[in-house]
């Protein structure tokens, strides 16, 4: 028996906001030590992914690792059963990674009030577990569980503890989007069981592998995928059901829509990846052009929105609506590039969107009326250097600017997309000058001209101070290195996107030719890997 | 000519339901030679004997019960595997209503000093002012849960009638004995009453059709003359077969609160004082679901094709009607208990869902649900009953106040998580358990329902009550909002309109002379250990144990719903 990496991950965090909870309690006492408690507690989270890292062997990515399994509910067979390959250790590790760093950026946050921070750690830390363990559940059952059960933290962070009058509604819409969704699904996972004939049911029926060589008639497996497809794409979230997300970003404080945008709304685009397409690879083959159309729509519709957002926040959450077209689009384009070029642009999605969520709410900070509209701000560049290039830094990363993390991610959709389906990558392309256009606006509005009055009278806005700084440092740092070393991330997600190509059952048209020089220019330390996907 | 033959009786099948009913009896001698002093806890214990008593005794014939099937006196008493795991639900939770029943926090319990007193007569004032306690409720409680009991242990339809008599008597009475709001309380028991008589006269024309038809109200005979193998001159006539037992269903289905015979719930919810209402809520509705399954899983066996169809077609009316009923209407409830009220009546659309199949999967998930459902709801109304105003009297602070009656209009439960953080995280606990999210025990529970629904074919069906689900989420979440994260209104708007509130309730005697000073209600929450606050907590801990480690219930209700054919 090897050690439960998987299992000590989800519970260490469950600990840890145990240990928040109560510190700091009693009269007399400061609730402010608990933020202390909380930070240690996601440190010692990351060092444990570190050592799921060394124990998890990376030519061996494309299938799960750390593998426990045990029995939960015979009866219904479900089963305790947690794995990760090298996607889900990805995903893993940005959850583990983005906790510690929201946990710093909300340092001073909740208006001062050591005890409602407090909560709010407890909660995040509580969250945390939730997501590791979604990301490792390899049994329909439990990752449903997990799916729906975790909508109840976050609703409560985003109600609870998030700003403006209208955070309440902002909080029931979205859980009423994400709880209809859900149950849908549910649903399809009863229906998806049944399938299963009665003689071969077991204690272990639900695990996923036992699931994936069904004999689906065809109705039924377009259903259960569109129930399945619907509780993703609302999740992911990708037009026509994204309208909760600008919302929860305008009214969640930035460490909310950091754990929720760039961690949690990625496991609708993992679950399609590892479900949908795995359980149903026939209705994934009939949906996909509607997908990839919604994909593409998704992508220009959100990019242009951004644009126009006058809410600072309002703005990052299109901007994400844009970026989860993109990496559905990779996805459905059932290619080994394009798949592997999702897989790793939810990782670099979520540093991207993790620091423009986190240094946006640096300067909020900084009006005295915490103002999110975008107007209110300018000329910050000169007193606040660091402010200013991190922001830019973060927001041309949205923005794919070679050297950082998301080029390599989205240029391999993009090549992966051009050799499945042309028209796609074309009419999608233009997304890439609409997303320099919101990042440079937003920058020139906020960072150059003259600083308004009502942001600071005297014309001085501080810069960041040494835990801003490690916040932010600590993001571009990740951006740069993997975008200067993308086979760190590649190694991951190359050899589950060759799984999943595989069990989709369909060839994987060959790539444009030209794909592998640019590759290897844009990446020269790409010793084989990039080559090999490409080629 | 001497034909009469003795039935034999085995004594241990009927224990749970003589222990029961015996010490209902005792509880009424209790009343005549007990001094006054003694009787209340005497009484208390007497139940709580009495009804830990029927859990061993089910506990005890679980295993033999399960080997033979059924154990049996006569024809009229039959003791299944299914009619067992009802019996151990319903005494278990009557055993909690109990401890509700038994809470006198804020000094005073729940009931009337003398129900019979004409609501603010000067007969009632000085009843209250000598101190009486009308511990009757105890007994009375006996009797129904006695009846309950039986209810689901006869395969006899006469017999059936009298535990629905026996069940039912005792609670139109202990609706009217509500010691705040009394015209309410006995408007709610005259309602209660009347409607309860007109779906008892329904059933009883109803079994008088199928004894028609089938020459007896044994259910065996009734299902073999179904089948066409009796031998009545009426037997061809399946139309009289039909309206039986839609009759018969109907006076059941009045009992379980299900639509279009849910129109009592919401009055009688809220008149009723407060843990009468969680003991009908929860107890009520398993005794008659038992009895519900039993009756048409039986005569089910017998249906040819047509006729399963014709039923199967009025199961899914009345539980798309239930289910929409229940989570629309209750989405726009301003008191707590009505809203609980059209919650359990979306709850038995749910628990009907789970029956449209005949399936032994449906009659397992209606066993789970009814455990799960029982937990949240008894847990629900206990926190129901420690929420309550206090009326402060001249400058005196806390040393002045009265505790008043509960507070149930929703906008005064806002702002309560920080008075009472525990009781308000269980409450949010069994509101979640209710609205079916994961990790609690109502999750698997609608699972359950859902998959039996599914297996059955019946998958619209289970679309819609996932639609139905995700509306009660709505109003569910919208009470922890509430409770959580709305603050506490302004104490001096708030006290107004609550002293007003209070004014009028006490009105007829009570504080009568407080109304003239300066008065101030506000919102309390009676936390600390109390009978009710252990309800709670053991409600809770049972959510959440059935909702992560479910595998044992589940495999005991497995066994018990083996006696489907």
């Amino acid at each position: 028996m090897s050690f439960p990496w998987l299992t000590v991950l989800i519970v260490w965090p469950l600990l840890a906001a145990l240990a928040t909870a109560t510190a700091g309690r009693g009269r007399g006492r400061d609730a402010s030590s608990a933020r202390v408690v909380a930070l240690v507690g996601a440190l010692v989270e990351v060092a444990l992914v570190v050592g799921a890292f060394l124990a998890f062997d990376t030519s061996r990515a494309g299938v799960h690792q750390l593998v426990e399994t045990h029995q939960w509910i015979p009866t219904i067979g479900a089963s305790y059963a947690v794995g990760v390959d090298g996607v889900g250790l990805l995903l893993v590790a940005l959850a583990a990674g983005l906790v510690p760093l929201v946990i710093l950026a909300a340092w001073k946050e909740q208006g001062g009030d050591h005890a409602r921070l407090r909560s709010y750690l407890a909660v995040v830390l509580v969250l945390e577990a939730f997501m590791v363990a979604v990301f490792a559940a390899r049994d329909v059952f439990l990752f449903y569980v997990l799916f729906e059960a975790m909508l109840i933290p976050v609703y409560f962070l985003i109600g609870g503890f998030g700003q403006g009058a209208q955070r309440r509604y902002a909080a029931v819409k979205f859980l009423l989007y994400s709880l209809a969704g859900g149950l849908v699904m549910l649903v399809a996972v009863i229906a998806l069981y049944l399938q299963v004939p009665a003689a071969d049911r077991g204690p272990h029926t639900f695990l996923t592998d036992n699931l994936t060589h069904l004999d689906l008639s065809q109705n039924a497996g377009r259903l259960m995928f569109c129930a399945f497809f619907l509780a993703f794409a609302i999740k992911a979230p990708m037009v026509p059901v994204h309208s909760w997300l600008p919302d929860v970003a305008e009214h969640a404080t930035p460490g909310t829509s950091t754990l929720l945008i760039s961690v949690l709304d990625k496991v609708g685009t993992f679950g399609m990846l590892t479900l949908c397409l795995p359980l149903f690879p026939e209705a994934s083959r009939w949906a996909a052009p509607f997908v990839v159309a919604l994909a593409v729509v998704s992508i220009l519709y959100g990019a242009i929105l951004a644009i126009g957002q006058t809410d600072l926040l309002r703005l990052i959450g299109y901007t994400s609506v844009s970026h989860f077209g993109f990496i559905i689009l990779g996805i459905f384009t059932f290619t080994r590039t394009g798949t592997a070029g999702s897989s790793l642009m939810m990782l670099n999605h979520g540093i991207s969107t993790g620091a423009l969520f986190l240094i946006a709410g640096f300067a909020i900070s900084r009006h005295p009326e915490r103002s999110q509209r975008i107007a209110d701000y300018g000329g910050m560049r000169i007193t606040a250097p660091l402010l200013g290039g991190t922001f830019l830094v973060a927001g041309l990363s949205a923005a794919a600017l070679p050297g950082l993390a998301t080029f390599i991610s989205e240029i391999l959709v993009f090549l992966g997309t051009f050799s499945a389906v042309k028209w796609a990558a074309i009419v999608a392309v233009p997304a890439v000058v609409l997303a320099a256009v919101y990042v440079l606006l937003t920058y020139q509005r906020m960072f150059t001209g003259t600083v308004p009055a009502g942001l600071a009278p005297d014309g001085k806005v501080p810069d960041l101070d040494a835990r801003e700084r490690t916040v932010a440092g600590v993001l571009v740092a990740l951006l740069l290195v993997l975008g200067f070393l993308p086979q760190l991330g590649l190694q991951f997600v190359d050899a589950p996107a060759t799984t999943t190509v595989k069990q989709i059952g369909h060839t994987d048209p060959a790539p444009v030719i030209g794909a592998a020089a640019d590759l290897t220019t844009i990446a020269p330390a790409g010793n084989g890997t990039v080559k090999e996907v490409a080629a | 000519m001497n034909d009469f033959h003795a039935p034999l009786i085995d004594w241990a099948a009927v224990s749970p339901v003589l222990i029961v009913l015996g010490a209902g009896v005792v509880g009424v001698l209790v009343e005549a030679f007990v001094p006054a002093r003694l009787r209340r806890t005497v009484q208390v214990a007497l139940a709580l004997v009495a009804l830990a008593g029927a859990v061993v005794a089910v506990g005890l014939l679980w295993s033999s019960v399960h080997q033979s099937a059924r154990l049996s006196v006569g024809d009229s008493f039959d003791l299944t595997p299914f009619g067992l795991a009802i019996q151990g639900i319903v005494a278990a939770l009557a055993f909690l209503s109990v401890l509700v029943m038994a809470d006198r926090s804020g000094g005073q319990d729940a009931f009337a000093p003398t129900a019979a007193a004409v609501p603010g007569s000067r007969y009632e004032e000085e009843a209250r002012r000598a101190g009486l306690e009308q511990t009757e409720v105890f007994p009375l409680m006996l009797f129904s849960t006695g009846g309950m009991l039986l209810f689901t242990a006869t395969d006899d339809l006469i017999v059936l009638f009298i535990a629905l008599e026996v069940l039912s008597l005792p609670l139109y009475v202990l609706c009217a004995t509500a010691r705040r709001r009394r015209l309410l309380s006995q408007e709610a028991a005259f309602k209660y009453f009347l409607l309860g008589a007109f779906a008892s006269a329904l059933t009883i024309f109803g079994i008088a059709l199928l004894y028609g038809f089938a020459g007896s109200v044994h259910l065996p005979v009734i299902t073999d003359a179904l089948a066409g193998r009796g031998s009545t001159p009426l037997q061809g006539l399946h139309v009289l077969a039909i309206t039986g037992i839609v009759l018969v269903s109907a006076g059941l289905l009045f009992k379980v609160g299900a639509a279009p015979f849910h129109t009592w719930t919401p009055d009688v919810y809220t008149g009723a004082p407060t843990p009468i209402t969680g003991f009908m809520a929860v107890c009520t509705k398993a005794a008659a679901v038992g009895a519900l399954v039993r009756v048409l899983f039986y005569l089910g066996q017998g249906f040819d094709a047509p006729t399963r169809h014709e039923v199967q077609v009025l199961l899914w009316a009345v539980a798309i009607a239930t289910m929409a009923i229940g989570t629309i209407v209750g989405a726009v409830q301003t008191d707590i208990k009505r809203l609980l009220a059209y919650s359990s009546i979306a709850h038995a659309g749910f628990i009907i869902v789970a029956l449209v199949g005949f399936s032994e999967a449906g009659a397992k998930a209606v066993l789970f649900y009814l455990a799960a459902y029982g937990l949240a709801t008894l847990g629900a109304f206990a926190v129901v009953s420690l929420v309550r105003e206090r009326l402060t009297t001249g400058e005196g602070g806390e040393k002045d106040s009265v505790i008043l009656g509960e507070a149930t209009h929703l906008a005064q439960w806002a702002g309560i998580g920080r008075k009472a953080p525990w009781l308000t995280a269980a409450f949010a606990l069994f509101m979640l358990s209710m609205a079916g999210i994961p990790l609690t025990a109502g999750f698997l529970a609608k699972f359950g329902a859902f998959s039996a629904a599914v297996d059955a074919g019946a998958w619209p069906l289970a679309l819609l009550g996932v639609v139905a689900s995700a509306i009660s989420v709505f109003f569910y979440v919208r009470l922890i909002v509430l409770m959580v994260l709305t603050p506490a209104p302004d104490a001096g708007v708030e006290g107004a309109a609550a002293a007003e509130h209070a004014a009028a309730d006490v009105a007829p005697g009570g504080v009568a002379t407080a109304t003239q000073q300066v008065t101030r209600a506000v919102v309390t929450v009676m936390t600390g250990w109390s009978p009710a606050t252990v309800v709670v907590t053991v409600c809770a801990i049972g959510v959440v144990l059935l909702g992560v480690v479910p595998a044992s219930v589940l495999d005991l209700a497995a066994g018990a719903a083996k006696f489907v054919p």
